[in-house]
């Protein structure tokens, strides 16, 4: 019968079903930071619990870490000793990477794993983060855990679960100059709602996404979850094999080949069915900007803020409302009017050596606008950093007026000190506008690198195809 | 794991849609290294008009007088309702954690974002999904009647309101198995130990490169 990619995957992990399809499912790479695996290793300590295969663990911290100042240290004592929580449990539990903080390779997980080929084709990958669903664009079967199953899958290396619906989503066509994949990811989740995905594993299709780079399949792929499902999967492909010959984890010899040959099957076979089919146009996706405090609240740049007043469902004009106001935005007004306070680049989403070109190439020559505040630009990990200064682009982003930062999360969360004050408007390339997200009371639009870079020269949003460069 | 059983519980509107969980526990209080007291910063950004710090007192904090978890009738309760897909966002199970510490034990919702309903069961919550029309009825009635209280019976797996109107809800065997009882997952996924160890041996000889250190 035919199978789909999700079927593969999930068959060949199944190690127990039970009758009412509740399976325990092997798990082969579990990723941990700081902030999901305390009270997990607390919980192996205190049941006495040894880790089934410690080198199935990729470890970093990276929410709480500075990008500025490292000499210093990490100043805030609570998110210290969580860092050093994390120091401590690896020691005691062992893994098969650790980055420390400060280690010249460290950065954030969904960046580091990729790139130091521990995420491979027909794994399945867990980690208590929501953004897990990035590594899907590998073939994969990779989604975010609780930390309850973090402890779970520590001391199992299995995971109790029940077997999601399958979703396709197609994108034809070609994407026009300007359009990014974080468009068409946000232009999927503005079609289908922050809970469209709910209860499926979405797989990514069609011209479009073979068209993509790893890095832009990860970006598709890392906003999965906001449009709720908990996976993302891309059927794997020459680019995938070609991105990951010669990374440090990767298979290497006899098993490379072995491994190829086995990752080429990984995508879904002709006729295989899908409980849900959503097909998107490429050339009706325009660079997008969301304007609320959810991801699905996203329109094309040339648009205006809806208004309210236009909603029939009671539901929904409610939460317009509600997000307009947080928002600090009028009902039909330009996207293009809307001015910023500050500028964030970076975050598991955007913060690959792609983003950063693609972010540099409009800053090259150009000011950031003194109505804006802060610029910051947070390379995803130690090695893009590297990548980028080797190819100048922190000089470019310098001379811009954006600063250039040590890797890690940053002002994705605001866990660390780079966050915005109560009512800054931030162009942010992260993947959440949520109330407060940023810091508290403050306001995100979810932009592509280009577009966010192109809002900083201006000062307010504008149309990158409007940006020659 | 508290077991879950049955509950007459106080009903506590919440007349959002999308609430996330960083609204349900702002980031900074992930930065603890607990399991425990996260009730008290539960909606911290609704709940109270200064910014919380981990650790903080909240006894004499401001509070936002509008929220409902400041209401003086809605002290006490133990069953949230909300509308479409609560929960989403990170999968902080501090979220889970923050709603059982401050007394809810059962959370009505026409739906639940995946990883957060997956982790309400981890931490003796009960997640029920109800038709967004029962939703509707439940705010209605909860917000005309003072003391709104509902009947929750999972062995029955049903709902019953005041006025004896009643629905049923899905769970799978095995949660409601492990919420019955108590029971942690890892003890239960152990007595397979040998089943995942067999699994692990064939799985390594069909992929050898997924174990290379
Ligand atoms: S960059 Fe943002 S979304 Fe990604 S792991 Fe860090 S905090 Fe989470």
């Amino acid at each position: 019968m035919a199978r789909t990619l999700y079927d593969k995957l999930w068959d060949s992990h199944v190690v127990r079903q039970e009758e009412d399809g509740t399976c325990l499912l092997y798990i082969d790479r579990h990723l941990v930071h700081e902030v999901t695996s305390p009270q997990a290793f607390e919980g192996l300590r205190l049941a006495g619990r040894r880790a089934w295969r410690s080198n199935s663990v990729v470890a970093v911290p990276d929410h709480n870490t500075p990008t500025n100042h490292w000499d210093r240290g990490i100043e805030d004592p609570i998110s210290k000793t969580q860092v050093e929580t994390l120091d401590a449990n690896i020691k005691e539990f062992g893994s098969l990477i650790y980055f420390p903080f400060k280690h010249a390779n460290q950065g954030i997980i969904h960046v580091i794993a990729p790139e130091n080929g521990a995420t491979l084709p027909g794994m399945t990958v867990v980690c208590g983060d929501s953004h897990t669903a990035t590594h899907g664009a590998f073939g994969a079967l990779a989604h975010g855990i609780g930390t309850s199953e973090v402890e779970h899958v520590l001391a199992t290396q299995t995971l109790v679960q029940k077997k999601s619906k399958a979703m396709l989503v197609k994108v034809e066509g070609t994407l026009g100059v300007g359009v990014t994949a974080k468009d068409v990811a946000l232009a999927i989740i503005g079609k289908i709602g922050t809970a469209g995905g709910t209860g499926y594993c979405i797989e990514f299709a069609g011209p479009v996404i073979r068209a993509l780079s790893m890095e832009g399949r990860m970006t598709v792929c890392n906003l999965a979850i906001e449009a709720g499902a908990r996976a993302g999967i891309i059927g794997v492909d020459d680019t995938t094999v070609a991105y990951l010959q010669g990374r440090t984890h990767a298979p290497q010899g006899a098993q490379w080949e072995a491994a190829v040959e086995y990752w080429k099957t990984l995508h879904s076979d002709e006729g295989a069915t899908f409980d849900a089919v959503v097909e998107l146009q490429a050339a009706d996706i325009e660079p997008q900007v969301t304007w609320g405090t959810s991801p699905e609240q996203v329109l094309a740049v040339g648009g205006r803020v809806p208004n309210p007043a236009n909603e029939t469902d009671p539901v929904r004009r409610a939460s317009y409302e509600r997000a307009l106001q947080y928002m600090g935005l009028t009902a039909d007004m330009p996207i293009t009017d809307i001015a910023i306070d500050k500028v964030f680049i970076g975050s598991c989403t955007n913060s690959r050596i792609e983003d950063m070109r693609a972010a540099a190439a409009v800053a090259k020559g150009r000011k950031v606008s003194p109505s804006v505040k802060l610029a910051l630009v947070v390379p995803g990990s130690g090695i893009v950093k590297r990548q980028a200064e080797a190819e100048g682009l922190d000089k470019i982003f310098i001379e811009a007026g954006f600063e250039w930062r040590e890797p890690g999360c940053s002002m994705c969360l605001a866990m660390n000190a780079d966050r915005l004050s109560p009512g800054e408007r931030c162009a942010s390339t992260s993947n959440r506008n949520f109330e407060g997200r940023q810091g508290p009371g403050g306001r995100t639009h979810l932009v592509s690198p280009a577009m966010a870079a192109a809002a900083a020269i201006a000062g307010h949003f504008v149309d990158i195809r409007s940006v020659a460069n | 794991m508290k077991p879950f059983t049955r509950l007459n519980g106080l009903v506590c509107p919440l007349d959002r849609a999308n609430v996330d969980t960083d609204a349900i526990i702002p980031k900074q209080f992930l930065k603890s290294i607990k399991r425990s007291g996260f009730g008290p910063y539960l909606f911290d950004e609704w709940r109270y008009t200064n910014y919380g710090e981990p650790g903080m007192d909240c006894t004499n904090r401001p509070k936002n007088a509008g929220f409902v978890l400041n209401q003086a009738r809605y002290q006490g309760a133990s069953v949230l309702i909300a509308r479409d897909n609560f929960g989403c966002g990170s999968s902080r199970e501090h979220a889970p954690w923050a709603i059982e510490d401050y007394g809810f034990r059962v959370l009505i919702a026409p739906s639940f974002a995946d990883i957060f309903f997956n982790n309400s069961y981890k931490n003796g919550l009960l997640p029920i999904v109800a038709p967004a029309e029962t939703v509707d009825r439940l705010f209605k009635e909860c917000e005309a009647t003072e003391g709104y209280a509902l009947d929750v019976d999972l062995e029955a797996q049903t709902v019953t309101t005041p006025t004896g109107f009643s629905f049923g809800f899905d769970i799978t065997p095995h949660r409601k198995h492990c919420l019955l009882n108590g029971l942690d997952d890892i003890g239960l996924t152990l007595a397979h130990a040998d089943e995942i160890r067999d699994f692990e041996t064939r799985h390594k000889a069909a992929q050898p490169w997924l174990f290379s250190a």
